[in-house]
């Protein structure tokens, strides 16, 4: 069997709509089948990954903490991906935001006002926007291939952080725990609605996120700008478009999204910093971002997907003995699914089954 | 060899036929081709005759009919196949690899294990015997077009085929090169070799050709001998019915009293990639009213020269391009167009539009910058007025006449004719004081190509100043005032096109005005 | 003297599995594929190479296990980007973040373990020779692969006419395929020895380099070999020298902590990622050199029209 593409014409608006939803049955069927494989009723894990999480008012709010930065940052990668700017270090602008949010609370926690919190999501947009930078600027000055710059810079993030909690900023209470001071409450991001769980204000942040730059993307002038590089930069500069200028410009703005994440979940669910501050948010977002066909209102449905593979990853270690872990596996095969069902946005798909029966060859 | 097989045609094509999707490229073709004759294959752009030669060659498969080689019957299924028959291929747009030296680009093609050093060896003397000089060590992507044609019929005649087909081979020549491989060609029938030939041009079909079969729209128009037809005969096969051929009014004015609205003065650049052309101290006045034509074999800095003019290149000196009267080399392409120019590159899909976006943000991208009080509004936040785009994209298509099929489709959806008429529209509807356009026609089919040389001509006699870059020669002496050649990133000076011959430009071409 | 020599044998090392997994994209994207799943393929590799000898009892088997594992992942990234045609960056990261998901849950029951270690071949006599004795002569198998594959891919792409093919493949597929070159087929090829590579090389960490099982345990490594890649402008003798000089940062900040020269160990740990960026800059700087040594089809998607 051979599998033949032919291009359409006209890109499938049908397809486009349905792409994600045909991706995710697709990888339903696929967890079905895992899980028959290692032994468990496949329905009833299927159930206890993606419903049983949605049935219970605390576990919603759980979902909410996970969905904000997700949401959060995939909606700024939207932008970098659409102009075709690669920026894969996400994790380490979400931990370099969580760092610069963190100078107040740490170091000043006697400065406490009305003003803290306000202060400290800013200086967490600007420390992500800062470390995005540095790839950017790589790129634009010496032609530096970004997809590797911000990738080493997130391991660089990672041991910045982990000196930075077990040698200046590690609390001086703390029984040499590897960990900041816990942060005063003038620092932490209120919950929404805390008589019934910790969602806190990340997700508004998230939310507005997305619909801004939905706007930004699909209304204005900017966002023509990001489509029109991203698909043809020769076109983009036929229009007067500068690549580099924008090439720092998604930089900016998707570091200061995920520097917006990483200090929103510091302040709002976690309270201080640790050595590890994410489970791969900055990695998982690139997911959410193609599961979201890379426009910010399909990231917020896709940001709560993929949030509620972590929660189901949880529950099924407790509810059938598989390994959290595999919620891992999951968002791999999602991103893969949602790949390969892209394709039939712009192509018809043909099965040829016999690879030798070429028409030329039929004998009249 | 007794007279039977001589008689026996050496390929015989029987109602061949090849889809695309719905498109239907080739139609039932026949095709009976002799030994020892130059048959040609003519055809306006999109008649098929690519389509069909791929078949012949092996690199598409046809979903219908039959091809019998030498009396039997043949299934072509891949270019080795192909070549292992005896038929050799050079193609149109070069199949040859940038970062191979020539050498390794000639063994590529060759099916038997022959050491590098001997095909280097063979592809020099072979290349001597038939005039064809060739550095087997030099990489191809420094190599001239003309030299990289000299490869490709290296390669070709290097397998020893009983026929050689070549696809469109003068179109990157001058006319002297091209001399020359008519010479190549008529020694080669001489040999007993045959040769498919595929032009569009009538005058060389009827000057080299033994047979003519003309291709219109996918089917057999027609099967001739060129020499007993006249160009207007073979015109009307090859179109289906007479062109309007664009008309001007004889030049207006002198040019004394007429305002030199693009000055272009000493311009040079250095190459900008390692393949690219650098532009050397070139200098030209386009006056109100008037069109000048810049000929030369493409590849000769046309892209180059195009970019700078645009803005799309800076130049470091503001004085070294002024546009109506204002220096402007150091202004970007949005300054250049706000002070009345207009540009038109040549490609199409991926430079002057965006292939995957619809036709209103494709109008946009070169009019937002002029017209942004039209197209744009909330201020500073520049949100995009989708129904004041979409209208004056439908005066657009009304204007030029664009067909198309939906409201707004994208521009990868229209056929190259249409697309190319869209952009023009596109920049006419501001009526720009300069026009510059890179191979207005090229890739398009007869109809749209004379509604646009029409559109230029009616620009220049409202008093623009337009300057269009062409390879085609007999376009430019159909539109143009007067006539410059581009010939290694260097211009020579203008010609009035009275006065220009097709072997004073082809001389131009080759660069031998500049030793007088 | 010894010292000298333990040195030297540490940055091998530390040097081949760089060597390895850079080796096999490189001849990935010598045919025009960017393969960013090198990490992913590469932990693969390092998962199974040690469960399987685990269960075997053999570093061999495990090593071929490695191998083949890492070769049937990369099958995934070529149905994709080959057969679907779908953007190589991003299905690229898919596998490594598939690669990362599934070999941290095949090897969470192996955490901790110890594990089986690949024997070093002994020549005698020869291996006791001083200085370089051991470095040339008393090294694990795989070493000895690590240079065979440097030699066996330059004699691949400059001395045989499939070399030749592939490397057309890379700078022109629209030509190739003219020609009647196979271009998805020799790109899956490309593909599958890519991932092979990886594979082999994610079998060096958990046999030889560190013998156990560690989640994430290539720990970049795959990022590295891509970079390697560019710095050695896709040619093979610049990718060992490449290695070994990435080997020798790795060790000299594991040299340098140990000696505690009063830096925070993190900053040292952080070195082999910073001098990466250093290396990509300097490279990248020459914008027409590295025009002219990229493979101008590098990740651009091909389909063939029939």
């Amino acid at each position: 069997m051979r599998i033949e593409l032919v291009r359409r014409p006209q890109h499938s608006v049908l397809f486009s709509a349905l792409s994600p939803l045909i991706a995710l049955a697709l990888t339903l069927v696929a967890g079905a089948i895992l899980f028959a494989l290692m032994g468990k009723p496949p329905l009833h894990g299927l159930y206890v990954y993606f419903v049983e999480p949605l049935t219970e008012v605390w576990s919603l709010h759980e979902l909410m903490v996970k969905a904000a930065p997700l949401i959060l940052i995939a909606a700024g990668l939207a932008l970098c991906f659409r102009s075709n700017n690669w920026n894969i270090g996400a994790e380490g602008q979400f931990i370099a935001g969580a760092i610069a949010g963190s100078i107040l609370p740490v170091m000043f926690p006697d400065f406490q006002s009305w003003a803290v919190l306000p202060l400290m999501l800013l200086m967490g947009m600007a420390g992500g926007a800062a470390y995005a930078g540095i790839p950017a600027f790589l790129k634009v000055r010496f032609n530096t291939n970004e997809i590797l710059t911000s990738l080493m810079l997130v391991y660089v993030a990672q041991y910045f952080l982990d000196w930075i909690v077990r040698g200046p900023w590690r609390n001086p209470q703390g029984y040499n725990f590897p960990e900041t001071r816990q942060f005063n409450d003038s620092a932490i991001l209120p919950e929404i609605w805390s008589a019934s769980g910790r969602a806190h204000w990340g997700i508004v942040l998230a939310l507005v996120a997305a619909v801004v730059l939905w706007f930004v993307l699909s209304r204005t002038m900017k966002g023509f700008e990001v489509r029109v590089l991203g698909a043809s930069p020769r076109a983009g500069r036929f229009a007067g478009f500068s690549a580099g200028k924008m090439t720092f410009f998604v930089f900016l703005v998707s570091g200061a999204c995920a520097g917006l994440a990483g200090i929103a979940e510091v302040s709002g669910a976690i309270g201080q910093l640790r050595p590890s501050i994410s489970p791969g948010y900055g990695f998982t977002a690139i997911i959410v971002a193609f599961l979201g066909r890379l426009n910010p209102l399909g990231i917020v449905a896709a940001g709560f997907v993929l949030a509620l593979s972590y929660l189901g990853g949880e529950a099924a270690q407790v509810a059938i003995g598989i390994s959290e872990k595999s919620a891992r596996i999951f968002q791999g095969m999602i991103l893969f699914f949602v790949l390969a069902s892209d394709t039939l946005i712009h192509y018809r798909i043909r099965l040829i089954f016999s690879p030798k029966a070429k028409p030329a060859q039929e004998k009249s | 060899m007794s007279v039977t097989a001589t008689d026996q045609p050496l390929l015989d094509v029987r109602r061949v036929t090849k889809t695309f999707g719905n498109l239907v490229a080739c139609d039932a073709i026949d095709l009976v081709i002799k030994r020892g004759e130059i048959h040609a294959l003519l055809g306006e752009n999109g008649a098929g005759k690519s389509t069909f030669v791929k078949m012949l060659f092996g690199s598409l498969q046809p979903v219908a009919g039959e091809i019998f080689w030498k009396g039997r019957k043949v299934n072509i299924s891949s270019p080795a196949v192909a070549r292992g028959l005896g038929i050799g291929m050079v193609f149109q747009h070069f199949s040859l690899f940038d970062s191979l030296t020539a050498a390794e680009n000639i063994a590529l093609s060759l099916d038997k294990k022959i050491p590098l050093q001997d095909i280097a060896v063979r592809a020099r003397d072979l290349g001597e015997a038939y005039g064809l000089p060739l550095d087997p060590d030099a990489l191809v992507g420094d190599l001239s077009v003309g030299e990289r044609q000299r490869i490709e019929i290296i390669r070709c005649l290097l397998q020893e085929p009983d026929l050689i087909i070549l696809d469109e081979p003068t179109s990157v020549l001058t006319p002297q090169e091209a001399d020359r491989l008519f010479v190549t060609l008529e020694r080669l029938r001489a040999e007993g070799k045959s040769i498919l030939y595929i032009s569009h041009r009538l005058d060389e079909v009827k000057r080299l050709c033994d047979r003519a079969t003309v291709l219109r729209h996918g089917k057999v128009a027609g099967d001739c001998d060129p020499r007993k037809e006249t160009p207007a005969s073979l015109a009307r096969m090859m179109v289906g019915n007479d062109i309007k051929i664009a008309r001007r009014d004889v030049a207006t004015g002198g040019k004394g009293e007429a305002r030199p609205l693009l000055e272009i003065r000493g311009l040079s650049q250095p190459p900008r990639g390692p393949f690219s052309t650098a532009l050397h101290d070139i200098s030209l006045t386009v006056y109100a009213g008037e069109i000048v034509g810049i000929a030369g074999v493409s590849g000769n800095g046309q892209g180059e020269f195009f970019e700078s003019v645009s803005g799309e290149m800076r130049q470091d000196r503001a004085d070294t391009i002024r546009i109506g009267g204002v220096a402007a080399g150091r202004a970007g392409i949005s300054r250049r167009r706000g002070l009345g120019a207009a540009f038109v590159p040549e490609e199409r899909l991926g430079h002057g539009a965006v292939p995957e976006l619809p036709l209103t943000d494709n109008l946009l991208l070169s009019r937002y910058a002029t017209d942004g009080g039209a197209f744009l509004r909330g201020g500073p936040l520049k949100i995009l007025a989708r129904h004041r785009l979409q209208s004056a994209v439908g005066s657009i298509v009304k204007a030029m006449d664009v067909r198309k099929s939906g409201e707004n489709p994208d521009a990868s959806a229209l056929s190259g004719g249409n697309l190319q008429k869209f952009i023009i529209g596109r920049e006419l509807a501001r009526k720009p004081a300069v026009l510059v356009v890179n191979q207005p026609t090229w890739g398009v089919d007869a109809g749209a190509a004379a509604y646009v040389r029409q559109a230029l001509i009616d620009l220049a006699r409202d008093g623009s100043a337009v300057l269009v870059i062409s390879q085609d020669l007999d376009e430019l002496m159909e539109i143009c005032d007067r006539i410059a050649v581009m010939n290694q990133g260097a211009l020579s000076k203008t010609l009035p096109s009275a006065e220009v011959t097709l072997e004073k430009i082809g001389l131009m071409m080759g660069g031998a005005d500049k030793a007088a | 003297m010894e010292m000298t020599q333990a040195i030297l044998l540490t940055v091998a090392t530390a040097a081949t599995p760089l060597l390895i997994a850079a080796m096999g994209e490189l001849v990935v994207e010598r045919s025009g594929v960017l393969n960013l799943g090198v990490e992913g393929m590469m932990v693969m590799g390092a998962v199974t190479a040690f469960v399987v000898a685990q269960m075997t009892g053999s570093a061999w088997l495990g090593m071929v296990a490695a191998i083949l594992a890492g070769a049937a992942f990369s099958l995934l990234f070529g149905f994709l980007t080959l057969t679907l045609v779908t953007n190589q960056v991003a299905s690229g990261l898919a596998l490594t973040i598939l690669g990362l998901g599934v070999s941290a849950m095949i090897g969470e029951s192996y955490v901790g373990l110890p594990g089986i270690r690949m024997e070093p071949i002994h020549i005698p006599g020869l291996s006791q020779l001083p200085l370089v004795g051991q470095f040339l002569f008393g090294q694990d198998p795989i070493f000895y692969l690590s240079i065979l594959l440097t030699v066996g891919v330059s004699w691949f792409l400059f001395r045989t006419r499939a070399g030749l093919t592939l490397r057309a493949i890379g700078d022109n597929p629209g030509s190739a395929h003219a020609l009647g070159a196979h271009v998805v087929r020799i790109r899956y090829l490309a593909v599958l020895f890519g991932g092979a590579c990886a594979g082999l090389a994610g079998a060096q960490l958990s046999l030889v380099y560190v013998p156990q099982w560690v989640e994430n345990m290539t720990a970049g490594r795959g990022w590295i070999a891509l970079a390697l890649v560019v710095f050695a402008s896709w040619r093979p003798w610049r990718v060992l020298a490449g290695a070994y000089l990435f080997g020798a940062v790795t060790i000299g900040q594991l040299h340098a902590q140990a000696l505690g020269l009063g830096l925070p160990s993190q900053f040292l740990s952080a070195l082999p990622y910073l001098a990466t960026i250093l290396v990509l800059v300097l490279i990248s700087r020459n914008r027409r050199s590295t025009m002219i040594n990229t493979p101008a089809s590098l990740g651009k998607p091909f389909v063939p029209d029939r």
